[in-house]
């Protein structure tokens, strides 16, 4: 398009200008154009941006490397799930971070779930009043920040629960004030082991039974109690097993002695809040997928089925609830998603996740930004990630299998 | 029908008067029998509901409004004065909660930028509006003049952003990040639905990884490492920086909203644009996106709820929102301990302004609703 050398003749200017738009409306060619150009851009972009880093970080003096993970870590954690000490290093810091995370993530799933179906249903009912209680819960926590939550239920905690000295007795043993909840922390003794490899067992026994009761049922019709039956397997007979074998397990209580407890097992009001906020916030959306998801199975299908002589409970089981899984799943799953990266937001109130260990303490002690940041950033997408391929997998599953 | 009186009384065929409905099945006493007592379950939830409502409500109550003091000096005073919330805290720092540390001769400019904001917003979401036409062209140099008053220059009294908080910071994070991540999202979705692959993975990969970390990382990242990655020596400002971010993090969800809706239109539709020889982007503007970002207006308006209530995470990196704010506040030994009550408080303003946009939100999907 050079306007230098067209200016001899014009025919040729007319042909060159004639090829360039020719290129240009060609489909084929312009998509290529397009994205050598994007992706040109893109090298230039992150090359900009590694070359400004490096120049950056020479002129701190810094470097880049993980080496620092073996220094010790010089911070205390006082709510953690293996043996860790001050003198421990960065990366012992980072695994109980990770653990902490994935623990208040997993006990957030739990609880959100089994509120949710509760408010989803509640939200459901015929019932005005529980009806509208509900609405006004899911409401009024859904417009309200989660971080908001959380700090509005540890304040609550901190202030309103007593100190040691008056702390108020659960049973015996256990003890709840403003500084966790005390319980006794349990010593397994040998025979112990026996117990947990029968529930173990009960466990594997519940998941092939019932495989074979749904192939039985799919062939013949037959129906097994599959649910008592497991329900047997892995909870009763365990118990029966432990008590049979003289309750092979001892227990540490606490004490109080001076201003707090000793000894026994600790969860802290940071967990507690972190934790029941968490599943609160993310009670309420869940409720609001049950609910779309119950409603999407259309009554004809309730109609038909109880038409056909089906019990009730039977016709939710196999019909209501099958179909409304379809539609609960995916939104479930992103819901699941949002509570492990929500609790990231532990850092305001004390608790220590993954962002609170590596990505604050540790990141401001070692001045390490970029490797700490890239660690937090890469944890959570592989957390991320596993959710994800564990409810795709869930997916396929239970969907509609079309023939 | 065989009662003793309309034995007595003979009527002619057609000539029997309307008697009223028996009493159970008219009025309140219908409407409880249905909806609170219809059956046993029925009869249980409701005794339950109202024993839960007669433990909680009362005391809520006298908290919040009968035993709270709204006029005092300090904590001391308050706790004095009755049992319950403290308000005088929040009413003794209401301007702080409002403007945060902006110039107390300047303040006129915010409320200036505020009220020609509830005029342009208006002026969006009223059809009816009156000089609705001259509005919206004021809507699009709205930005400068806010801009202009806010940071002040030529002529009006420079304010620095970190003098920026409260409520005030709050709206601008939310609207800003509204009104540019709506624009993003669409180029992002459209960008994930392209053929061309080098855009698509470009596209997929921002999107998957924005949302899979958490806001709060990518604000670390705003505060503590984006001057690693500009040449040596530039700094640019943290709202700017934090404005970026939360946009970038907003676009990313858009996108998949909006690509939920650019599935749902059918492909003939784009067939019969491709077939009216339409090109791309007119094909886009005129078929596809008005179809597309009407199915994802419920999507489109959660993401923009999601995207104000991020803003309070901008605590973390230090801007004072205002929560920011309270916690500040709360520092002062006059008034420690009152976290409750500045907690409840914010909660209070997200909990109004959130359930307006979703209000809204439903209003506009019944307006646009137009299928059958």
């Amino acid at each position: 398009m050079n306007s230098g050398t067209s200016v001899g003749s014009t025919s040729s200017a007319a042909q060159q200008r004639n090829i360039v738009s020719r290129i240009w409306n060609d489909k084929e060619t312009r998509s290529v154009i397009v994205q050598v150009v994007a992706l040109v851009l893109l090298f230039a972009f992150f090359a900009f941006m590694i070359r400004n880093a490096v120049v950056n970080l020479e002129a701190l003096g810094k470097g880049f490397s993980f080496s620092f993970l073996n220094t010790p870590a010089n911070y205390d954690i006082n709510q953690r799930l293996i043996e860790y000490d001050s003198r421990s290093t960065h990366w012992r810091a980072m695994q109980v971070g990770i653990l902490n995370t994935l623990l208040v993530a997993f006990a957030g799933i739990v609880l959100s779930t089994i509120l949710g179906f509760i408010l989803g249903v509640l939200r459901l009912s015929k019932n005005w009043l529980t009806n509208k209680i509900a609405h006004i819960y899911i409401e009024y926590v859904r417009n309200v920040p989660v971080l908001l939550h959380i700090l509005l239920v540890h304040g609550i905690m901190v202030h309103s629960l007593p100190r040691p000295k008056s702390a108020i007795t659960l049973g015996e043993t256990g003890f709840l004030t403003n500084r966790g909840l005390f319980m006794p922390k349990p010593l397994p003794e040998p025979l112990m082991w026996a117990v947990a490899a029968l529930f173990v067992a009960g466990i594997i026994f519940a998941f092939l039974f019932r495989r074979w009761a749904k192939k039985v049922q799919d062939e013949t019709g037959k129906v097994y109690p599959v649910f008592w039956i497991s329900l047997f397997a892995v909870i009763v007979l365990p118990v029966l097993a432990f008590f049979l074998l003289g309750a092979p397990m001892a227990w540490e209580n606490p004490e109080l002695k001076g201003f707090n407890f000793r000894g026994g097992m600790v969860i802290r009001p940071e967990f507690i809040a972190l934790w029941l906020a968490l599943s609160f916030y993310t009670a309420a959306f869940i409720a609001e997928i049950v609910r779309a998801g119950i409603l999407a199975v259309s009554h004809g299908q309730t109609e038909a089925s109880l038409a056909l002589g089906i019990s009730r409970s039977r016709t939710l089981n196999l019909v209501v609830i099958p179909q409304a899984l379809r539609v609960i799943v995916p939104p479930l799953s992103s819901q699941y998603l949002n509570i492990t990266k929500n609790s990231s937001l532990a850092i305001a109130i004390g608790y220590m996740d993954i962002t609170a260990t590596i990505g604050g303490i540790s990141l401001n002690q070692t001045g390490r930004e970029m490797e700490c940041m890239l660690i937090v950033m890469g944890l959570y997408l592989i957390f991320s990630l596993i959710i994800s391929m564990f409810m795709n997998w869930y997916n396929n599953r239970i969907r509609l299998v079309e023939r | 029908m065989s009662g003793a009186k309309e034995v007595k009384q003979h009527y002619e065929p057609g000539t029997h008067p309307d008697l009223p409905p028996p009493l159970g099945s008219t009025g309140p006493i219908k409407w409880i029998r249905e909806n609170l007592f219809s059956s046993p379950t029925n009869i249980v939830l409701t005794i339950l509901a109202a024993f839960f409502l007669y433990k909680i409500v009362p005391g809520m109550v006298a908290w919040t409004i009968t035993d709270a003091t709204f006029i005092a000096a300090d904590r001391n005073e308050c706790r004095a004065l009755n049992s319950g919330a403290c308000w005088a805290f929040i009413a003794q720092r209401w301007h702080l909660f409002t403007f945060g540390f902006y110039p107390e001769a300047e303040r006129w400019r915010v409320v200036l930028a505020f009220i020609l904001l509830c005029v342009v917003i208006v002026a969006l979401l009223w059809e009816n509006c009156p000089g609705r036409s001259l509005l919206v062209k004021f809507a699009l140099i709205f930005p400068f003049i806010a801009a202009w008053l806010l940071l002040g220059g030529f002529g009006l009294e420079p304010v620095s952003t970190d003098k920026f908080g409260g409520f005030m910071l709050t709206v601008i994070i939310g609207v800003t990040g509204i009104a540019l991540s709506l624009p993003l999202g669409i180029l992002l979705a459209l960008g994930r639905q392209s053929n061309l692959p080098i855009i698509k993975y470009a596209c997929v990969g921002f999107i998957e990884f924005i949302r899979g970390v958490p806001l709060i990382t990518l604000l670390f990242v705003a505060s503590t490492m984006l001057s690693y990655f500009l040449p040596p020596g530039t700094n640019f400002n943290l709202l700017l920086r934090v404005l970026i971010m939360v946009t970038l993090f907003a676009s990313a969800y858009m996108a998949e909203v909006i690509r939920g809706g650019l599935q749902a239109v059918p492909n003939g539709q784009i067939e019969a644009a491709d077939a009216m020889g339409l090109k791309y982007w007119p094909a886009m503007r005129l078929i596809v996106l008005p179809q597309a970002l009407k199915i994802s207006i419920p999507g489109i308006v959660n993401t923009f709820i999601g995207l104000y209530k991020d803003s309070v995470l901008v605590i973390v990196i230090g801007l004072l929102d205002p929560l920011g704010i309270g916690q500040a506040s709360l520092a002062d030994t006059k008034w420690q301990g009152l976290s409750t009550e500045v907690y409840l408080f914010v909660a209070i303003f997200f909990f109004i302004s959130c359930y307006a946009m979703a209000r809204y939100s439903l209003y506009l999907e019944r307006k646009l609703h137009t299928g059958h």
